[in-house]
């Protein structure tokens, strides 16, 4: 017992690098962050920065309106094909995953460039169909990148959890008379709703804090919060832009913890 | 019906999903500059970019950055994943558990703008005048940072699932702890070990919003290379640059898969074996 407990003393150890780079590159600057938010250019301490946050909260709203509006897309349209795709044949499902995931790996700038060079005044849509639609530079535009650019991190982990429930489950609620709507949204839906919110987590967070596909897509016409962001720190107003990047931080950490009291398990933060 | 109705539903989402990929694809091999007009087939956008210094700067930036962040990764990550599974207190388990997935969960924004406070604030303590110098150390280690939590995530489970037998039955043949873990442990582990080292590899290649926060004037890597390619008016020969990146993703994707089918194949036949 006694060697046991030594052994295991000197095992964790080997957790020690991690814990060392940990404080140092994760705790460090996020607590710079902090200091940046609470001090002036001069480094006295003040309430300004998080005082003016003010002005701001209309641009807040709007990130979290797009962002939320691209989310519940995504769930609309991913719930669906996560569903399909659980139910095809095994060989049939690999295919797919591997088609979900191309797009993923594909790098977010060539994506979202991509789809705007599509919607663009003088894009290939308004070519073909020889009209002159102006559709880059609204709101539909941007929430359109935030789904075409996201839909696979929604799509993943639904289909991931889906396919992990027992086939009786299917068999056994169908047997108790429930037809295949009933099937769906009384058995499978709930069964899944670990996946379902590590799909929305997974769309949402990169959504609500976007500055490039609201430049690309927005057309300069509108800012989301993300762009107010780097528009602070490329300025260089290091302080203002601190306290906006934490009450960001705060609020999704906060819905995150929220939303993960709702899943009872951990089991659908399938990434790959 | 429905069987139809389904096959409609996934060729419609598919087909979104690609038509934009496939498009861009298309007119990087446009013989003109426009990207709305097919005109005519044409290598010139890729002889461009084969003469162009800087995307091949960027290139071999990249992959430098992603071998060292991903072995970098890889080393500390396996190691603190040993460590988190002997840990003892609960309580310090779940402290570093949180603190690890803290740049997993924040929005990558606020990792990047944290990152570029803490290298100004050291840049202006140690009084080095040019960022520059310490440009890829920085790099270096942001990009480790936020490949590491993918890294245990990774291994963890695998150290879980295998148990302590085999290494008490090492300790009792007579290993040192250090040998048990390297002979013993380490071999079973593998998998995990790779496969986050390949995820580690690919985050970093496709890292933009870090880096943008991070990257010093003398390091720039591809996908920075590409916004400052799309800031202005876009030619083709960033669709070009795009179309080699995204065949080559698609190449590694099923290389990969197809070393997984095999795989799967494999556990088949020895399950139906012994069934």
């Amino acid at each position: 017992m006694m060697m046991k407990k030594k052994r295991s003393v000197m095992h964790s150890i080997a957790a020690a690098p991690h814990i060392f780079w940990a404080i140092l590159f994760i705790v460090l600057p996020l607590i710079i962050v902090v200091y940046y938010a609470f001090t002036d250019d001069t480094g006295a301490f003040t309430f300004d920065n998080i005082l003016s946050l003010e002005d701001y909260v209309p641009i807040f709203v709007l990130s979290l309106e797009l962002s939320v509006i691209a989310t519940f897309i995504c769930l609309l349209v991913g719930y669906p094909l996560a569903y399909i795709m659980a139910k095809a044949k095994p060989e049939h499902q690999k295919i797919f995953v591997m088609l979900l995931m191309l797009p993923m790996w594909t790098n977010l700038l060539i994506r979202t460039y991509s789809i705007m060079a599509i919607l663009d005044d003088g894009g290939l849509l308004n070519t073909i169909l020889g009209t002159s639609m102006h559709i880059v530079g609204t709101k539909g535009a941007v929430i359109f990148g935030m789904v075409y650019d996201f839909l696979p991190y929604m799509v993943l982990p639904i289909y991931t959890c889906i396919s992990k429930i027992d086939k009786h489950m299917w068999e056994a609620a169908s047997d108790l008379g429930c037809n295949t709507v009933q099937v769906i949204t009384r058995v499978i839906f709930p069964l899944s709703m670990s996946g379902v919110i590590s799909g929305v987590t997974m769309v949402l967070v990169p959504s609500i804090s976007t500055f490039y596909i609201s430049q690309k897509l927005g057309g300069g016409t509108f800012e989301l919060i993300g762009d107010t962001i780097e528009r602070q720190f490329v300025t260089g107003a290091y302080n203002v832009g601190g306290a906006i990047s934490l009450v960001m931080m705060i609020l999704i950490l906060i819905s995150i913890g929220v939303m993960n009291r709702f899943s009872e398990e951990d089991e659908g933060g399938i990434i790959i | 019906m429905k069987k139809y109705a389904s096959r409609i539903y996934l060729c419609l989402v598919f087909a979104i999903l690609y038509i934009p990929i496939l498009t861009l694809m298309l007119f990087s091999f446009n013989n003109t500059e426009s990207t709305a007009n097919f005109t005519g087939f044409s290598l010139e956008w890729y002889i461009k970019l084969f003469n162009d210094e800087n995307a091949f700067i960027a290139l071999r930036n990249t992959l430098i950055l992603a071998v060292s962040s991903s072995l970098l990764s890889t080393i500390i990550g396996t190691a603190a994943a040993e460590g988190i599974y002997r840990m003892r207190s609960k309580w310090l388990k779940n402290a570093v558990n949180s603190v690890t997935n803290v740049p997993m969960m924040n929005p990558d924004i606020v990792t990047g703008v944290s990152f570029m406070l803490f290298f100004a604030l050291l840049v202006a303590l140690l009084g080095i005048d040019d960022y520059d110098s310490i440009g890829f150390g920085a790099m270096l280690i942001a990009h480790t940072t936020f490949c590491l939590p993918y890294v245990i995530l990774s291994v963890l489970p695998r150290i879980n699932e295998l148990g302590e037998s085999l290494t008490e039955a090492a300790l009792d043949l007579g290993c040192t702890p250090v040998q048990a873990f390297f002979k013993v442990k380490l071999p079973n582990i593998m998998p995990g070990v790779l496969s986050g080292m390949v995820m580690a590899f690919t985050l970093s290649l496709d890292d933009f919003v870090i880096s943008y926060f991070v990257s010093p004037s003398n390091f720039q890597t591809l996908p920075l290379l590409i916004y400052s390619m799309t800031k202005k008016t876009v030619k083709p020969d960033m669709y070009a640059l795009s179309t080699i990146i995204i065949i080559t993703v698609f190449t590694l994707l099923i290389i990969s898969n197809i070393k997984s089918f095999k795989k799967s194949d494999k556990v088949r036949r020895k399950k139906g074996g012994k069934a």
